[in-house]
C-alpha cells in the first residue's frame, strides 16, 4: 500500500466510526461499553441483504475476508457475524474497498492501518507472534522427546535383558 | 428471615470447612483414627450447609423477595417459574453458590461412595477437598455474597438476560459446574496421594470414576452450551473459540488425557508421575475457566463478573492451589517408580501417544486464549487471537488423534505389531477411503473439510465397532459370539460407544463446517426463494405477545418439490423490562440436516431480512456428544462394580496388584 494512500484514508478515520471504541481502551472497557450499546441500540444484525455487493464473486470474497475480521466492540466476534453497528460500518467498509479494486491484501491491510493488528482474529506471525505458532508444535516434538528420552531409559532395556539373578532364577524353575 | 439463616449457614460452612481441611489430615499424618473419622460428618455437614444456603436463595428468587440485591438485578414477577429458578444461577453470586454446593456435594460422595477408600487416603482426600471448599467460601463471603440485602427495595426487578431465558442454558451451568468442580475430586486424590508418596493400581482405580464422572458432565455441559449457541444466536453456528467456551474445553481434553492415563495407572502401575500431573492440571484449568469467565480479563460474550478484586481473588486460589500441589509434585514424583514394562508398539504407548496429542492441544487452546493478554502486558502487542487461528492451529492434533485411535485402542498391552494390529481394520480403512472419496466426488470444487470429516469419522467410527466385536473372541460362530456380546464388560461398551460417538462428532463438525448453504435475502410478504433443494415461502409477518417479551413472529413455508415439508415461525423478541432484543431462529430438525430460519428487519420496500441455511448433519454432533457422554456413563457403571470389588479384596488399602 502506498505511503500517499496511506495518509489520504488516514484522514478520513473517524468520520463513520466511532473514535470512542478505539482498540487502545481496554478490553474491560469495552465490554462495558458494548453492554450498554446493547441496551439502547436498536438490533441490528448480521450481514443485511443490503449491505450486500450484486457481484456474487466479489461478495463472497468479502465474506470470506468477514470472517477473519474482528469486530471491534465485541468480544472475539466476527464482523461477518455481528450485529454490533461498528460491524455493519466495517462490513460496509471492507466492500467499499474490495468495489474500489483492492486486492484481498490491500482491503485487509486498509483495515489494519486504521485499526491496528488487533482487528485480525487470525494473528499474523510476526514478532512475538511467531512464539504462538510454534508454541504447540514444540510441544508436540517436547513431548514426543520426552516420551522417546524416558521410554528409552527405563522401558526398552530392562524388558530385553535378564539381570544375572534373574537369569540364574529363571534356570532354576525351569530345573524344576 | 430465611434469607438471613441461609447466609448464616455459608459462614457456618467456612467454619466446618476449616475443620475439614485440618484436622483429618492432622489425623492422617499422626496415624490418629479419631481425628482422622472427623472428615466425613465434617463434609457431609459441609454439604448441608451450603445445601440449605442454596434453598435459602432460591427462595427468594421464586418469591421474588426484592429485598434482595442479586434478585432485583436478575429476576422479574413476570418471568417464568423455571427461569426464577434458573435466574439463581444466571449470575455471578449465585452461579458461585452453585459451585460451592457442586464442591460440597462431591465431597459428600467421598464419603458416601468412598467407604471402602482407606481411611489415610479418605481423611487426606476430604481434607484437600475441604481446602478447596475453604478457599471458594471465602472468595464467596469476602467479595461475591448473594445475600446482601437492600434498605429501599423496588418494586419489581430487572429481569434475567433473555438469552439466558432459555431451557438449554437454564441446564447449561449445572452440568458444566458438575464437571469443573468433578475434577476437583481427581486433584484432591492425587494431592493425598503425593502426601502419602504412593500411587498404586488401587489408586488409578479408585481416581478414575471421579475422574469419568467429571467428563461426562463437562461434556454434556458442553454439548448443551454449544447447542444453545446453535438455536438461539441465530447464524448456525455451534462453536466459536469464544474464551469462554475454550475455559470449558480444555478441562475437557486434559480429563480425556487424565482417562485414559488412568487406566495405564490401574492395569499396568505405569505412567504414575503423569497421571498425577494430569490430575492436578485438569483441576487447574478448571480454575483458569473460572478465573477467565469471573475476572472479565478476557471478555467474551458471557464472561459476568467485570471485578479486580474478584479476578485477584481467584487467581490467588489458582497460586495457591497449583502452586502447592505441583511443589509437593515436584518434591514426591520421583518416589512414583513405573512397575509396567512395554514395548514401543503398545497399548501404552498409544495410550501415551493420546495423552501427549490431548495435552498438547489443550495447551494450544490455553495459550491462544491468553496470548492477547500477554501481548498487551509483555510485548504492547494489543491483537486478537479467534477462531482462524484456532481452527488451523487446534485441527491438526484431531486429525493426528482420529487416525491412530482405532490402531491404538486394538493394540495389546506390553508390545504390539503395527502390521498385526492394522489386520482387522483394514476394511474400515478402504470404506472410510472409499467414502472419503465419494464424498469428494459429489462435492465438486469445495474445500477438502468435508472428505476429510468423512474418512476420519467412518475409520474411527468403524474401528470402534471392530475392536467391540473382536472382543467376542475370533473364530467363533457367529451365534456364540452375538450371545457373548451381552456379556462383555460395560467398560468395554462404553469405550465403543464414547469412541464412536467421537468418530460421529468429529464427521458432524466437518460436515457442517463444510457443507453448510447460507442465503441471505428480502422476501416480501407472499413471496418465494429457493433454498437447496427447498423452496421457502414468507407467509406472513405478524405481532405477538409472550409472557414476558413482545415478538414479530414471521411464518414460512417450506416446501420440496411442491410438499410441505415443515412450517416454521422465526421470531424476533424485545424482552422490554430489560430492554434487550433476541432473535429466536426456527429450525426444521431432520436426520439428514436441519432447515434454518432467521428472521430479520424490515425493508423500506416492505419486504423483510431473511437468513436461511441448511446445516446438514446438525443433529449427528449432538448425537455424537450425547454417544461420548453415555460411552463414559455405560463405563462408570461397570467401574462401580469393580471399585467395590476391588476394594473389598484389600479392605486396608494394600496395592491390589
Amino acid at each position: 500500500m502506498s505511503a500517499a494512500r496511506k495518509g489520504g484514508w488516514g484522514m478520513r478515520w473517524g468520520g463513520g466510526l466511532k473514535p470512542a471504541l478505539w482498540p487502545g481502551l481496554s478490553p474491560a472497557l469495552q465490554s462495558a461499553l458494548f453492554g450498554l450499546a446493547l441496551l439502547v441500540a436498536a438490533p441490528v444484525q448480521a450481514v443485511q441483504p443490503d449491505e450486500m455487493l450484486a457481484d456474487p464473486a466479489l461478495e463472497q470474497r468479502a465474506r470470506d475476508l468477514s470472517k477473519g475480521l474482528r469486530c471491534l466492540v465485541c468480544r472475539n466476534e466476527n464482523i461477518d457475524d455481528s450485529d454490533a453497528q461498528l460491524a455493519k460500518d466495517l462490513r460496509i467498509l471492507l466492500r467499499e474497498r474490495l468495489v474500489a479494486g483492492d486486492t484481498d491484501e490491500e482491503a485487509v491491510a486498509f483495515l489494519v492501518d486504521r485499526y491496528g493488528e488487533y482487528v485480525l482474529l487470525n494473528p499474523p506471525a510476526t514478532g512475538v507472534n511467531i512464539l504462538l505458532w510454534v508454541a504447540g508444535p514444540a510441544m508436540l516434538l517436547a513431548g514426543v522427546g520426552i516420551a522417546f528420552a524416558t521410554f528409552r531409559r527405563r522401558g526398552q532395556g530392562r524388558a530385553e535383558e535378564l539381570t544375572e539373578a534373574e537369569r540364574a532364577r529363571l534356570a532354576e524353575i525351569l530345573k524344576e | 428471615m430465611i434469607v438471613e439463616l441461609g447466609h448464616f449457614a455459608l459462614i457456618l460452612a467456612l467454619a466446618v470447612a476449616i475443620i475439614q481441611s485440618t484436622v483429618p489430615l492432622i489425623g492422617a499424618q499422626r496415624r490418629n483414627a479419631a481425628w482422622m473419622a472427623v472428615g466425613d460428618p465434617a463434609a457431609v455437614v459441609q454439604f448441608l450447609l451450603v445445601g440449605f444456603s442454596f434453598a435459602a436463595l432460591t427462595y427468594a428468587f421464586v418469591t421474588s423477595d426484592f429485598s434482595l440485591s442479586l434478585v432485583v438485578s436478575n429476576s422479574h414477577t413476570l418471568k417464568p417459574m423455571i427461569y426464577k429458578i434458573s435466574g439463581v444461577w444466571g449470575n455471578h453470586e449465585g452461579s458461585l453458590l452453585l459451585w460451592v454446593l457442586i464442591l460440597a456435594l462431591f465431597g459428600a460422595c467421598a464419603v458416601w461412595f468412598g467407604q471402602n477408600l482407606p481411611p489415610q487416603l479418605k481423611a487426606r482426600v476430604l481434607a484437600v477437598q475441604g481446602m478447596i471448599g475453604v478457599a471458594f467460601l471465602l472468595f464467596m463471603l469476602l467479595t461475591s455474597n448473594p445475600f446482601l440485602r437492600l434498605a429501599v427495595p423496588p418494586l419489581d426487578g430487572q429481569d434475567l438476560n433473555p438469552l439466558l431465558q432459555d431451557p438449554g442454558l437454564a441446564f447449561h451451568p449445572p452440568f458444566l459446574y458438575l464437571g469443573y468442580v468433578g475434577l476437583s475430586m481427581s486433584f484432591s486424590f492425587a494431592v493425598a496421594a503425593l502426601i502419602e508418596g504412593r500411587v498404586d493400581a488401587a489408586w488409578g482405580r479408585w481416581v478414575r470414576p471421579w475422574t469419568l464422572a467429571a467428563w461426562v458432565f463437562l461434556t454434556i455441559g458442553i454439548a448443551l452450551g454449544s447447542w444453545w449457541a446453535y438455536y438461539e444466536l441465530g447464524w448456525g453456528g455451534f462453536w466459536f473459540w469464544d474464551p469462554v467456551e475454550n475455559a470449558s474445553f480444555m478441562p475437557w481434553l486434559i480429563a480425556a488425557a487424565l482417562l485414559h492415563s488412568a487406566i495405564v495407572v490401574e492395569k499396568r502401575e505405569s505412567l504414575k508421575a503423569w497421571t498425577i500431573l494430569l490430575a492436578i492440571l485438569a483441576f487447574g484449568f478448571s480454575l483458569v475457566g473460572t478465573f477467565i469467565v469471573r475476572s472479565g480479563v478476557i471478555t467474551s460474550v458471557h464472561a459476568f463478573a467485570n471485578d479486580p478484586d474478584r479476578g485477584v481473588f481467584i487467581l490467588l486460589i489458582l497460586g495457591v492451589f497449583m502452586g502447592g500441589a505441583l511443589t509437593l509434585f515436584a518434591a514426591r514424583a520421583g518416589a512414583m517408580e513405573a512397575k509396567g514394562i512395554f514395548g514401543m508398539v503398545s497399548r501404552e504407548s498409544a495410550l501415551v501417544a493420546n495423552n501427549i496429542l490431548l495435552a498438547v492441544s489443550a495447551f494450544v487452546v490455553f495459550f491462544g486464549t491468553i496470548w492477547p493478554l500477554v501481548a498487551e502486558m509483555v510485548f504492547d502487542r494489543k491483537l486478537s487471537v479467534g477462531e482462524p487461528f484456532f481452527n488451523a492451529a487446534f485441527s491438526p492434533f484431531v486429525v493426528a488423534l482420529a487416525a491412530i485411535l482405532p490402531l491404538g485402542a486394538m493394540m495389546p498391552w506390553k508390545r504390539g505389531h503395527v502390521g498385526r494390529g492394522l489386520r482387522p481394520l483394514w476394511p474400515v480403512l478402504i470404506l472410510s477411503v472409499a467414502l472419503g472419496s465419494l464424498a469428494w466426488a459429489m462435492q465438486t470444487g469445495r474445500t477438502a473439510l468435508g472428505p476429510v470429516g468423512v474418512v476420519l469419522g467412518v475409520w474411527v467410527l468403524g474401528g470402534a465397532l471392530v475392536d467391540f466385536w473382536a472382543r467376542t473372541g475370533r473364530g467363533a460362530a457367529l451365534a456364540g459370539r452375538l450371545a457373548r456380546l451381552g456379556r462383555l464388560p460395560r467398560a468395554d461398551w462404553g469405550k465403543m460407544v464414547a469412541h464412536g460417538g467421537l468418530g460421529v462428532t468429529i464427521f458432524a463438525v466437518s460436515a457442517m463446517l463444510a457443507w453448510k448453504v447460507e442465503d441471505i435475502r428480502v422476501v416480501q410478504p407472499g413471496g418465494s426463494y429457493p433454498l437447496g433443494s427447498y423452496e421457502v415461502t414468507l407467509v406472513e409477518v405478524r405481532e405477538v405477545e409472550g409472557p414476558n417479551y413482545i415478538s414479530t413472529m414471521a411464518e414460512m413455508r417450506v416446501t420440496r418439490e411442491g410438499v410441505e415439508v415443515a412450517r416454521l415461525f422465526p421470531e424476533k423478541r424485545i424482552y422490554p423490562v430489560a430492554g434487550m432484543p433476541t432473535t429466536e431462529a426456527a429450525i426444521d430438525y431432520g436426520f439428514l440436516r436441519d432447515v434454518y430460519l432467521v428472521i430479520g428487519d424490515p425493508q423500506e420496500n416492505g419486504g423483510w431480512a431473511v437468513r436461511s441455511y441448511i446445516e446438514p448433519f446438525a443433529n449427528w454432533l449432538w448425537a455424537g456428544c450425547l454417544l461420548m457422554a453415555l460411552g463414559g456413563l455405560l463405563s462408570l457403571t461397570d467401574r462401580r462394580y469393580r471399585v467395590a470389588a476391588g476394594a473389598r479384596r484389600v479392605p486396608d488399602g494394600v496395592p491390589a496388584e
